[in-house]
């Protein structure tokens, strides 16, 4: 193949592109985790503002962790997810409900970057990798936002498409005839995606790597005898 | 019995004249850093007075400790049904206004200011963005401010006073204060640590000091909520909570913590105390009203051989034990029950106790000499300046009795040395007021001895730590000294 046609062109940026995001985001978030686990924090900055903190931070975590469900459901099980969309109720409270939270995701992000900009507290906590972030995340939701409007019902169509090319390319046997079809912004939102994994390790994002799971089950008190070896004492 | 050894603390109110040299030296070692400007480790409040943060004993604005709920013992603050729907915005989280924004001056207008017939003024930056501010809170901004209708009236600790005591606290003649240093409690049920989402907040096991493993602290701040006293903070530059580390690296290589060894009242003691773990849970729970009794009752005598045999069973080390057997907290605490917990209704177990202050000694003058009011030269405790409510809402979980006995105990002594040293009061009255205290001779001699005329060594026995053991256990010593060493291999700074 020519290395001018479109098809060389898809084939870097849907087979290459998210290769290399994913290798560097695990190379990169477990030599951070490794070298650097000292930097792995939420970056909060609600000490320094406590009011419009709110109106940001809980939309926008609400809005993205509703999202981002929704794109893993829809790869892990398509089967399931057409299954429910075969009743056109059913398609729409879903369609909608996944529409309103990535309206919040929005309202959110807004939210945050106008806090960020006007309160000169945050100046000086807010780097130069933020401010990339904030680009991509405007992008990546607007581009979502954008399809979920003009290419309808993506609950359904990802199923059907995005989930086996996802597979095709976790089995190493990639298969994009679907994606190469799909609409410019379509594919748009997928770059984006991959930019995103590609950039996450290297930023606060990393903070989502170290949800604080096992506080459910753990018992309220914690209690480090010096030296491993006595480590079987090491929680009361 | 499940024995375990703790670094605990005495604090002797009677004898803080609230110099603040504690604070300076914590600051200077320990947070003269960017991000934690505004920490203060060690603080010392003026009570009546709002505190720092403001009004930090103020658990409805803060929801900090334990709450009983039924037979359950729950986080006031992140229980674990709400940490997930809290982490994202935690709503009882004090911010930097609840403390003050830290500044310095621009000293160099003073330098620079071209000549005029002004004096140059070095202007307050802050040390958070470098502008210009306007001051208006910093540390100790209520300092001495009792009778302060916008600070001292404010104090949480008011609640349940008359309106009559209220005016005695604040008529301006009669206004009194008092000095209040507080550190981390290091608790037995620290509600810091069963708040941290991370599990980042422990408890050290040989010497129950509470540590934030800054490694593993991923700034979720449920510890700041959470802690009822407010001594864990928030570091805004690196995104890692803080908190009193109670100088263990100096106390390791036999030192006392900063703010004990600079303390010039001489206030401080500290010593080792046993206690008994099997039973914190069924003593947090108690009424408030015998909480102090319950916390007491979990400190076991070190003297006792079937104390040593289970404590030597635990793997504590014969040496501390014997230091132990000579703590001066000990005798604070359990012997003589005149040191207190501050707010042990938070029910997080504090095992820094505070020997409640006395008032001045009210007198009258009529003519050119100063007369006593009470014919027993010294007030009855129930007339003191201070009202008894005000105490017991600090250090009785608001329940007088074991403040009462505390300050009788105290008044006691200071009679019977009067009549020792002055001898204006006959012994027979001293001795009547001391059996009144039910306090002995030899106690009074003790609690005089421990108060005015301690030496360093009485004041701070400090456990030896056996870290060389633990070492040895792990690796050789030589090859563990050459790879060690003060702060970290990784600089602590901000990640992207």
């Amino acid at each position: 193949m020519s290395s001018s046609s479109p098809f060389f062109l898809d084939q870097v940026l849907f087979i290459v592109l998210p290769y290399l995001a994913f290798a560097l985001f695990l190379l990169v978030s477990i030599r951070r985790y490794i070298r650097e686990s000292f930097t792995f924090s939420s970056l909060s900055s609600q000490f320094l503002e406590n009011q419009h903190h709110f109106w940001g931070l809980v939309p926008f975590h609400y809005g993205i962790i509703f999202v981002l469900t929704g794109h893993f459901v829809g790869f892990l099980i398509p089967r399931e997810v057409l299954w429910w969309n075969s009743v056109p109720l059913r398609l729409y409270v879903l369609e909608i409900s996944a529409f309103i939270f990535g309206l919040l995701t929005l309202v959110g992000l807004i939210s945050v970057i106008v806090r960020r900009h006007s309160v000169p507290k945050m100046k000086m906590v807010t780097s130069a990798a933020d401010w990339v972030l904030f680009g991509i995340f405007i992008y990546q939701v607007v581009t979502g936002l954008y399809t979920a409007i003009f290419h309808s019902w993506g609950s359904s169509w990802f199923a059907a498409t995005a989930a086996p090319y996802l597979w095709s390319l976790l089995v190493l046997n990639p298969d994009i005839t679907f994606i190469t079809a799909m609409p410019w912004m379509v594919k748009l939102h997928i770059i984006g995606a991959y930019v995103m994994i590609a950039f996450f390790p290297f930023t606060r994002l990393v903070h989502a790597l170290v949800v604080p799971n096992p506080y459910l089950w753990r018992k309220p008190q914690v209690v480090r005898w010096y030296g491993k070896w006595i480590e079987t004492r090491q929680v009361r | 019995m499940n024995v375990r050894s703790q670094v605990s603390m005495v604090f002797h109110l009677d004898k803080c004249i609230g110099c603040h040299t504690c604070s300076i030296a914590c600051k200077n070692i320990w947070t003269d850093r960017r991000g934690a400007e505004y920490m203060w480790w060690n603080n010392v409040e003026t009570k009546p007075g709002t505190g720092y943060p403001t009004q930090w004993e103020n658990q409805e604005k803060y929801r900090g400790g334990w709450e009983k709920d039924g037979t359950r013992l729950r986080l006031k603050s992140t229980s674990k049904s709400r940490v997930i729907t809290e982490i994202f915005h935690n709503p009882s989280q004090p911010s930097m206004d609840d403390y003050y924004e830290p500044w310095t001056y621009k000293y160099s207008d003073l330098f620079n200011a071209p000549e005029g017939s002004d004096q140059p003024t070095a202007r307050p930056i802050s040390m958070v963005t470098g502008e210009y501010m306007n001051v208006e809170a910093g540390p100790n901004w209520d300092d001495d401010l009792g009778g302060s209708p916008v600070y001292a009236e404010n104090d949480p600790n008011l609640k349940g006073l008359t309106e009559e005591q209220r005016q005695q606290l604040f008529a301006i003649e009669r206004l009194v204060f008092f000095y209040f240093p507080r550190i981390c409690n290091h608790c037995l049920n620290p509600s810091c640590v069963a708040a941290c989402p991370s599990g980042a907040l422990y408890k050290r096991g040989e010497d129950g000091i509470v540590l934030i493993d800054q490694k593993r602290c991923r700034g979720w701040r449920s510890c700041i909520a959470a802690c009822p006293y407010k001594k864990t903070f928030y570091n805004w530059s690196t995104g890692k909570s803080e908190k009193c580390i109670l100088c263990f690296p100096r106390l390791e290589t036999g030192q006392a913590p900063a703010c004990f060894h600079s303390c010039v009242g001489r206030i401080r003691y500290l010593g080792v105390l046993l206690y008994d773990a099997d039973r914190l849970e069924e003593v947090a729970k108690l009424p408030d009203d015998q909480l102090v009794e319950g916390q007491r009752s979990l400190i076991l005598n070190p003297n006792d051989p079937a104390v040593i045999d289970a404590a030597l069973k635990n793997g504590i080390h014969e040496s501390v034990i014997e230091s132990a057997q000579k703590s001066p907290v000990y005798k604070f605490v359990k012997e003589w029950k005149i040191a207190l917990p501050p707010h042990i209704e938070f029910r997080t177990l504090p095992m820094l106790f505070y020997v409640p202050p006395m008032s001045p000694v009210m007198a009258t003058q009529n003519d050119d000499t100063v007369h006593s009011v009470s014919d027993s030269f010294f007030h009855d405790i129930e007339h003191s300046r201070v009202p008894l409510e005000f105490l017991a809402n600090i250090f009785g979980a608001g329940h007088q009795a074991k403040v009462v006995y505390a300050l009788k105990k105290q008044k006691a002594v200071r009679l019977y040395r009067r009549a020792v040293t002055v001898g204006d009061i006959d012994m027979k009255t001293a001795e009547r007021i001391l059996h009144e205290a039910e306090c002995s001779v030899a106690e009074a001699e003790g609690i005089y001895r421990l108060t005015s005329l301690c030496t360093f060594d009485d004041r701070f026995v400090i456990p030896p730590m056996h870290r060389e053991e633990a070492i040895e256990m792990m690796k050789e010593p030589h090859e563990h000294r050459s790879e060690t060493g003060f702060g970290f291999v990784q600089a602590p700074e901000r990640g992207l």
